[in-house]
Parts: C-alpha cells; sequence; structure tokens
C-alpha cells in the first residue's frame, strides 16, 4: 500500500483543499456563491481560490438564490460543473423550485440525454443565537427528492473527499456541511482522494446497541459511546455520511448484531430521516430488534435565538447517554454520566476560546 | 420583396409556419381519440414568433421553451416523428415517454428542453450562455416564454445576470395577453413588458409577433449584435393563442375574451399574411400548393411512424434517475 501524506487540518481547510484540487484537476469546475471571494470566504473554505483560479472560475453572486441555481443547472448541462455554496442552508429553501423541479429531474425526464453535475454545498448553523432561520437542518427535506444525492459527512477526512467525489459526480448533490465541524481538526490526506456517496462508516464498534449518528451528532455520539463504555455500555456508533441514498445495508448488518437502534439527528423529529432509518429498519429486520427503536432528535418547535432559551434545545453527549440508559433500562447513577460528560463551557457555541459572531 | 433572397426567406418562413400549423391542426383532430394521453398547449396562432425567431439563428445557437414549446421545437428543427412519438407516450419520443408534450428536446437541432414550470427554463437558458462564454463558443441562447413568465421573480433574478455579464442571451416574450383564462390588465400594471427588461440592462426590443418577416428581421438584428458582445436582448413579441390554454378545442364560449378581439387577431393570421404576399408572386401559388401537400404527407407519416412505436418499459426508469 503507497504511503499516504496526511497532517492534522481543520475541516474548513479541507473542504477549501478539495475545493482546490478540484479545480486544478478539472477545468469545467467553477466556484459561485454569496460571499466566496470575499474577504472571510464562506467561513475560509473558498478563501484564496479566486486568486489561484482568477474571476472567470471563482465569482461572488447576486442575491438571487433561485435564479442563480437555476443558471448554474443551465451551465451545468452546457458542459461546466458548478459548486454553488450558501452561507446558511436556510437560504437554499429559496431555491427549492430549481433544484426539485430542475436539477433532481432533468436527467430523467429527458430519459437520461442530459446531466446535471451540480454541487450546492450548504451550511447548517448552530449556536450563538442564529435562531429560527439560521439554524434548521433540512437534509430531509432534500432526501425526499429521487435525483438528488444529499450527504453530510462528520469528518474532515470524509467533508474533503466526499466533496472531491460530488464534484466528480455527474449528478446534483447537496452537500451539507455544519458548522460546528468546521473547526474541527482531523487527519486528512494531502492528495486528491475520494470518499464514496453511498457508504456509511462505522466509527466504534459496539456490542449492545446501534447508534446511527447524522453530522454534527456524531461528535456527540462519540463523546457518549467512550462514556458510557467506562459504565459498561458498548455502543456501536456509525456515521451516516449520506442521507441520499441511505446506507441501509451497514446499518441493518449492524442492528442484527446489537438488536437496538437509536438514530441520532441534527434535525426535528417529525417528518426527520431519523424517522426513516427507523422506519427502514422495521420493515426489514423487526425481528431482530429486541427493543422499539428511539429517535434523539430536535423537539419540534423552530431553533430560538436567546441562550436562556437554547440550553436544552440541542440534544448533546449528556442526553443522548441518557436517552440511552433509559432506552436500555441499565442500572447507570446519572451521576456517573454527568461526571463524565457534563459541558462546563457555555452550551451555545463550540469551543470557550470562541467569542461570536458566526 | 422580387430578389431571390427575400422569396426564399418568405418562403421558409411560410413553409416552417405552415408545418406547425398544420402538425398542431392534426394533433387537435386526433386528440379526441384518447391516444395522446397528457396535456397539450396548442401554438396556433404563434407560429410566426417561433418561425422568425428560428429563422435567425443557426442550429448550434440553443434554444430553451416552457410550456407552449411545439412551435419552437419544431422551428428550431426537431424531430417531428419524435415529437409525435412522445405525445403519444412511446419508447421513441423524444423523452422515451417520460416527458409527453410539456418536455420537448432535441440536443442535435440545438432544442436543449422546454418544461412547464413557468419561468423554469428562463435561468437555464442563462446558464447555457453563461457556460458558452465561459467555454469560449461562439452561441447564442434564446429563451421563449409568454407574459405570464414575466411576472415570476425568478425571471428578473436571470435578467439581471445575463445582463450583469452581458451574456449573449435572446430572451422572446410572447405576449398573448392571457394567462390561462386571466387578461394581462388583471396581472401586471399598464406599462411595455419590454420597458422592464430595458430598465434591467437589456437592450429591448418589440415587434408585431403575427409578422414573421418583421420577426425575423428584429431577431436577426438581435442576433447580429448579441454575437458582436451585446447586452442582451429582450424581444416582445404581441401574439395571440387561439385555441383553449391547453388541450385541442376553442374555449372562447367561457367568454373570457372579447368576441371582437379573437376575430381581430385572427384576420391578423401569421400564416395568411406571408400566404397573400406569396400568392402575389409569381409562381406563388404553386409553391404554396406543393408546400400544403408536402406537409400534409410528412404529417401522415410522421403520425403513422409515431403510431407504430414501441412501448416504454417501467422497469427503465429507475435507470434514468441517476447519471
Amino acid at each position: 500500500m503507497p504511503e499516504v501524506n496526511t497532517r492534522q487540518i481543520t475541516q474548513a481547510e479541507a473542504i477549501r483543499e478539495a475545493l482546490e484540487q478540484a479545480m486544478a484537476e478539472d477545468d469545467r469546475v467553477i466556484l459561485i456563491g454569496e460571499g466566496v471571494p470575499d474577504p472571510k470566504g464562506i467561513f475560509g473554505t473558498t478563501s484564496g481560490l479566486q486568486e489561484r483560479f482568477g474571476a472567470a472560475r471563482v465569482f461572488d453572486m447576486p442575491l438571487a438564490e433561485n435564479g442563480m441555481t437555476g443558471i448554474c443547472i443551465g451551465a451545468a448541462i452546457s458542459g461546466l460543473r458548478p459548486v454553488m455554496v450558501h452561507q446558511r442552508i436556510d437560504f437554499a429553501l429559496l431555491c427549492m423550485d430549481q433544484l426539485v423541479n430542475n436539477a433532481a429531474k432533468w436527467h430523467y425526464m429527458f430519459a437520461g440525454q442530459v446531466s446535471v453535475p451540480l454541487v450546492v454545498r450548504v451550511i447548517v448553523g448552530r449556536g450563538w443565537g442564529q435562531g429560527p432561520q439560521h439554524a434548521q437542518s433540512l437534509q430531509a427535506l432534500f432526501a425526499h427528492v429521487p435525483g438528488l444525492k444529499v450527504v453530510m459527512p462528520s469528518s474532515g477526512h470524509d467533508a474533503k473527499g466526499m466533496l472531491l467525489a460530488a464534484i466528480r459526480d455527474d449528478n446534483p448533490v447537496i452537500f451539507i456541511e455544519h458548522r460546528w465541524l468546521h473547526g474541527i481538526v482531523d487527519e486528512v490526506p494531502t492528495s486528491p482522494y475520494t470518499v464514496p456517496l453511498d457508504k456509511a462508516a462505522i466509527r466504534r464498534p459496539g456490542k449492545d446497541a446501534t447508534v446511527v449518528a447524522f453530522s454534527f451528532m456524531v461528535v456527540e455520539a462519540l463523546l457518549a459511546a467512550k462514556a458510557l463504555a467506562d459504565l459498561g455500555i458498548d455502543l456501536e456508533v456509525i456515521d451516516a455520511r449520506t442521507v441520499r441514498p441511505l446506507d441501509m445495508a451497514t446499518i441493518i448488518e449492524s442492528v442484527r448484531r446489537t438488536g437496538v437502534l437509536i438514530v441520532a439527528d441534527t434535525a426535528w423529529k417529525t417528518g426527520g430521516i431519523a424517522g426513516e432509518v427507523v422506519a427502514d429498519v422495521a420493515e426489514t429486520a423487526f425481528n431482530s430488534l429486541r427493543r422499539s427503536p428511539l429517535r434523539v432528535a430536535l423537539p419540534d418547535i423552530p431553533a430560538p435565538t436567546s441562550p436562556h432559551l437554547t440550553k436544552d434545545y440541542y440534544p448533546d453527549a449528556l442526553h443522548l447517554a441518557r436517552a440511552v440508559v433509559a432506552h436500555l433500562d441499565a442500572a447507570v447513577p446519572d451521576t456517573e454520566l454527568v461526571s463524565r460528560l457534563f459541558r462546563s463551557t457555555p452550551h451555545d457555541v463550540p469551543q470557550r476560546e470562541f467569542c461570536g459572531p458566526f | 420583396m422580387n430578389n431571390p433572397l427575400s422569396v426564399n426567406r418568405i418562403e421558409s418562413l411560410y413553409r416552417v409556419m405552415l408545418r406547425i400549423r398544420r402538425v398542431e391542426e392534426a394533433i387537435a383532430e386526433r386528440y379526441a381519440e384518447q391516444e395522446m394521453r397528457c396535456p397539450v398547449h396548442l401554438s396556433i396562432g404563434q407560429e410566426a414568433v417561433a418561425a422568425g425567431v428560428c429563422a435567425a439563428l443557426t442550429q448550434q445557437d440553443g434554444v430553451f421553451s416552457g410550456h407552449r414549446a411545439h412551435a419552437h421545437y419544431l422551428a428550431k428543427g426537431g424531430a417531428l416523428e419524435a415529437m409525435l412519438a412522445e405525445i403519444y407516450g412511446k419508447a421513441e419520443g423524444c423523452c422515451k415517454g417520460i416527458g409527453g408534450s410539456m418536455h420537448m428536446i432535441d440536443l442535435a437541432a440545438g432544442f436543449l428542453g422546454a418544461v412547464p414550470i413557468v419561468g423554469a427554463t428562463v435561468p437555464l437558458a442563462v446558464g447555457a450562455a453563461w457556460a458558452a462564454r465561459l467555454r469560449g463558443e461562439n452561441k447564442i441562447i434564446t429563451v421563449f416564454f409568454g407574459d405570464g413568465t414575466f411576472e415570476e421573480g425568478v425571471v428578473y433574478e436571470s435578467i439581471n445576470f445575463a445582463a450583469l455579464h452581458r451574456l449573449p442571451v435572446l430572451f422572446v416574450c410572447e405576449n398573448n395577453l392571457y394567462a390561462c383564462y386571466t387578461r394581462l390588465s388583471v396581472r401586471q400594471p399598464e406599462r411595455p413588458i419590454h420597458t422592464v427588461a430595458a430598465a434591467c440592462g437589456c437592450k429591448a426590443m418589440t415587434v408585431d409577433g403575427n409578422n414573421a418577416l418583421a420577426v425575423f428581421d428584429v431577431a436577426s438584428e438581435a442576433v447580429a449584435d448579441l454575437r458582436a458582445g451585446s447586452h442582451p436582448v429582450f424581444l416582445e413579441c404581441s401574439t395571440y393563442r387561439w385555441r383553449e390554454h391547453c388541450g385541442p378545442n376553442s374555449d372562447d364560449d367561457l367568454g373570457y375574451r372579447p368576441k371582437a378581439e379573437v376575430a381581430e387577431w385572427k384576420s391578423a393570421c401569421p400564416v395568411n399574411r406571408l400566404a397573400t404576399i406569396l400568392g402575389a408572386m409569381p409562381e406563388g401559388q404553386t409553391f404554396m400548393e406543393n408546400t400544403e401537400r408536402e406537409i400534409a404527407e410528412e404529417i401522415a407519416a410522421a403520425f403513422a411512424g409515431a403510431l407504430a412505436g414501441g412501448i416504454p418499459q417501467q422497469e427503465d426508469l429507475p435507470g434514468y434517475l441517476y447519471a
């Protein structure tokens, strides 16, 4: 096996590197979004790219999300490979007509004569008062639509590899990032590589229960699993990585071993993708389940802004561990969980040194 | 009018328009057979816009359209039998039966796609022109749409970007005064549509959309400007739909359009207009008779071919979902 050069970089840097390498390897790749070439460069993920690739490949854009999505689709069916960026996934709601009616269907409805190699990067916000319209986790809306691919990597390694795979893919891919993952450091290869757009990853093998986690919830699930391991509960943590398609084969294989399914999602519970995972397991592997499945998700209300109101809005590792313990009827004193998982940093920022705003 | 170039132009525009007219009439006539099981939005009465604009384009130039696309597809050179097969839901249709009348495409002819979400293809046309610019291709992209589409926000967004980057887009607005049954005056303030496009940075033009020669002339000017790197061009063409919004019949019994207005527009028939000119020319009558006969034969053969087509298979559908 050839030696792979890796180093520790943040996920934002990994995303930037994927874009840079994709643009270097294929001159059909163009990059556009509100703020892409500006001094902040979409949280650093696009910094320096216009300087390297020029104003004919890296664009700022008018505040016209739906029209610009259609324009990028028109460019995609005409031989370019656009990457669009929205600083918040909430803004992509303005693009739903073009994404659902055109991007998802142009290849299908013209019987394969045209393809739409388009990547739409969208970022889920959280904390520091992002509030009702800057912190939604809308993967289920996109994942409902046949013809779209929807991914939400959690690690920097996967973010780079899946973004490169998405850009090389001939289909529209909704690439969902999480603002709280951007700053997390990971071991990332320097060379270009791809990570498949249809495979989950088992992050931690375990035998007592399967926890399927999406995006930032993978971070919380691994913390919870580590703490629970000390207390005799052995969780298997699966990083779903993709939302459409869902890698149900990996999930079902795991559930057949553990007999317990817990899904940790970054989104609202009702109509969410967690419910889809539960439904699929129930249909396919009902007899493997020793207990009813459990969803750990957001309450069915929009995110509030005030830090006084968001304290218990997002389930974190402690919430998740408590839910697991209760669900498994395990005799673990809550104090054991609190001593291991209580978060001493403010709940509305990813790290203590963060001092806002996003 | 007697120089050979003009005669050829008149003859070819007449042929294109008459062909569209006769195809649409044949669809209307056969629609009652219940074999074309999809909505059809016929272009009868509006043929001159399609014919005049497409005559100014080359095969390499691209065209997009919307729900009422038959005329644009045919004028751009789209294959007739594939269009009919599509309407009949056959495997040989231009979308293999997945699209139907509202989803026309013929990439070889430069007809890049038509879909029925109002306004949906306007940004696609701008994107295709943007790609052509970035790829160094000398290509003009035309998009046909109606007065109703001009009310969609995405049209403003598209025009803004096209003007900002001076993209080679020809926006062709067929103003037929009605969106389904709703009159323009109920939907837009009293001002010409093209003046809005002018204010947005387009070169704006307006023309009698029932005069194919006039449409050809302004479209040719627009195309020359665009090839020379002008601002995008917005061409407003006044015209009129003869049949119902959707379907093969007349809907004038519903009373949503003044009878005198309908009569006046029908008297300004774009096909008759050129027939009158041709009729006054030597050999004109013979040309028209021959053309009528040739078109009838072509249409009969195309319908027969389309009806003899194969049945698309449901199990093939998932294979089209992803590239």
